[in-house]
């Protein structure tokens, strides 16, 4: 790179400019990579025996349960070198010898080729301290499968044991944007399978899946002012929900996927209204003479805590989805925004602002108390995973946009970036639907 | 990043490439005796109206109404003094010219929430909206929408840039 700077005669400059030109954006493979940056307490140690017979199948379900559960920053993955004998999830385990090697639980598996060129992926799952098997699964797959079923397996470990539902069936969605092109882009949640659902030379903010996972609500500007789309992914189709005159934004999905609240200027200021999913029946939900938006439903679809400088500084409030009188939730500090509440109701987190630099925080709804949970200067746009115990953010390493996340408790800590390009505005989808 | 270094390195070459050398004025070329006294005029004189060509006053540099960007103090909507000369001439422009439409797009610096700082933008767009209907202006002639931070003119993190970014633009018709 600083190679370019010497002098050069102009055409071999104009040549170096066109082929990294090439390189810099190749719409096909901006992979997004996660590195963990900080692990949690409480680490469980688990070991996981190379499934038998896996090289059939690509990639290895052994390496992506391994890094999925490394990834969620609660277990420590040992090595296990080959056994002998060989272990399946059909062999009498000797758990006794494991426990020696500190092992709190062991899952051992097998990759089967079945009728029809399909396999049969088997595994069980055990307590080492216990001594017990905790159950396993046997799955019937095409090849194209295995890295989903993998996932799957991951989820099954993780659940049985920490307690919490799993993420790593879930996808995310995120916007790249290198030089004047952005894409709205949507990869597993381990950052694999990258795809563009939409491509613009003018910005897109916001992203929303609706809860039912079907959908994702954005912002696009490229009408040269803010517009809300739905967007159907399974179709690739788009509609406007919201084009009215002035500003349209910030939309936020009702729980049962039917209705958006959004942030308008047709009627002057920034203000919420509602509108259904295809656009109809607009109703005004806020009349303020300040700044309301940022809108998002709690979960159980009582209440929308939005945005609002009402009272002199942006601070966040809450009003009943039917309508009436807004309530006043954050107190401390003179800059609270972007509310999102987490999948069981009780933890509002939100960015707020500390000497001049920018941080996710977290509040008990029940103690008010306030934690902050990143150190970034420069943190937006938190999104909940389902499972609540993960938060996907937007941050700055160095001048480049780039997604973190963090455990619910801080202690974890991942960083997600696109080579030579900036990535913001994340947004973590629900559980699959089956 | 690489895109900015290598278009940087390529105008700083192409600057290279137009410079040349400044030629030695000759002596006695421009003859201005510091000093001395200027006659007054014997006949009145009176100002000529320009010649128009027929040129659009909306991208004649020369006028006042091809200026369109105000900018704004942090946190601020309202319209320093310093630009209302150019709003005060594009309220007339709109009010002698009711076939004219114009989009206002607000916008604001890169500090904090995306979607708050749409909401300041659309603060500054609608508050270069209400004086220009203060000026004559009708609601139907103008759009005031907001493009947050997502347009910057610059993207420095110091408060030189962030005030370039602090704007009401004014588009009319055929611009955007």
């Amino acid at each position: 790179m600083y190679a370019l700077l010497n002098p050069v005669p102009v055409t071999q400059t104009l040549r170096a400019v066109l082929v990294a030109f090439a390189v810099v954006w190749s719409p096909a493979q901006a992979q997004l990579s996660i590195e963990i940056i900080g692990g949690g307490a409480d680490q469980l140690p688990i070991a996981i025996v190379p499934f038998a017979g896996e090289a059939a199948l690509q990639p290895g379900v052994t390496e992506v349960i391994e890094a999925d559960l490394a990834r969620s920053g609660r277990f420590r993955t040992l090595y296990t070198g080959p056994q002998n004998p060989p272990l399946n999830e059909a062999t009498n385990v000797d758990l006794a010898g494991w426990r020696s090697r500190t092992a709190d639980a062991l899952v051992v598996g097998g990759v089967y080729p079945a009728p029809g060129g399909r396999y049969e992926v088997r595994f069980r799952l055990y307590d080492v301290p216990k001594q017990v098997s905790l159950g396993g699964l046997a799955y019937t797959i095409t090849p194209a499968q295995a890295r989903a079923t993998a996932h799957r397996i991951a989820d099954f470990i993780y659940e049985k044991l920490t307690g919490d539902r799993g993420v790593f069936s879930t996808r995310i969605a995120y916007v790249v944007k290198a030089g004047s092109r952005y894409q709205l882009q949507i990869a597993d949640a381990d950052g694999a399978n990258s795809q563009a659902a939409m491509t613009s030379n003018e910005p897109i903010i916001s992203p929303t899946w609706s809860p039912d996972g079907t959908r994702l609500a954005y912002v696009s500007f490229e009408a040269k002012k803010p517009v809300v789309y739905v967007h159907s992914l399974a179709t690739g189709q788009r509609q406007a929900a919201a084009s009215f005159r002035g500003s349209n934004s910030a939309p936020a999905w009702s729980p049962d996927s039917r209705q958006l609240a959004v942030a308008l200027s047709r009627e002057g200021g920034t203000q919420l209204f509602l509108v259904n999913a295809d656009g109809s029946n607009l109703r005004r939900l806020t009349s303020s003479p300040s700044i309301d938006t940022e809108p998002h439903f709690s979960p159980d679809g009582q209440w929308i805590y939005f945005t609002s400088d009402r009272g002199g500084s942006p601070q966040i409030y809450r009003v009943s989805t039917g309508g009436g009188g807004a309530e006043r939730v954050t107190f401390s500090g003179d800059y609270n925004v972007s509310p999102r509440l987490s999948p069981d109701g009780k933890t509002l987190v939100l960015v707020t602002r500390n000497a001049g630099r920018f941080y996710v925080a977290a509040m008990d709804l029940a103690t008010r108390q306030i934690q902050i949970l990143t150190d970034g200067g420069r943190d937006e746009s938190p999104s909940f995973a389902p499972n609540g115990k993960m938060i996907l953010y937007a941050a700055n390493d160095g001048g480049r946009g780039v997604l973190a996340a963090t455990s619910s408790d801080g202690r974890v800590k991942q960083r997600l970036s696109v080579p030579a390009a900036d990535v913001r505005e994340p947004a973590w989808g629900p559980y699959p639907a089956n | 990043m690489r895109k900015i270094l290598l278009a940087a390195t390529l105008t700083i070459v192409l600057a290279g490439c137009q410079s040349t050398p400044e030629a030695e004025k000759p002596a006695g070329v421009e003859d201005r005796t510091p000093g001395a006294a200027t006659k007054p005029p014997a006949a009145a004189t009176r100002p000529v109206a320009p010649t128009t060509l027929g040129g659009n006053p909306l991208k004649d540099p020369s006028s006042i109404l091809s200026k369109r960007t105000i900018y704004f103090d942090f946190d601020r909507d309202d319209i320093k003094a310093e630009f209302v000369p150019v709003v005060e001439a594009h309220g007339k422009y709109l009010r002698e010219n009711r076939g004219a439409k114009m989009l206002i797009q607000g916008n604001a610096d890169e500090r904090g929430s995306r979607e708050y700082n749409l909401a300041l933008g659309q603060r500054r767009s609608e508050a270069v909206k209400k004086r220009l209907m203060v000026l004559g202006a009708t609601e139907v002639q103008i759009e005031s929408v907001s493009l947050g931070e997502e347009k910057p003119a610059c993207v420095e993190h110091d408060e030189g840039c962030w005030y370039k970014n602090r704007r009401g633009d004014m588009l009319y018709g055929g611009e955007f």
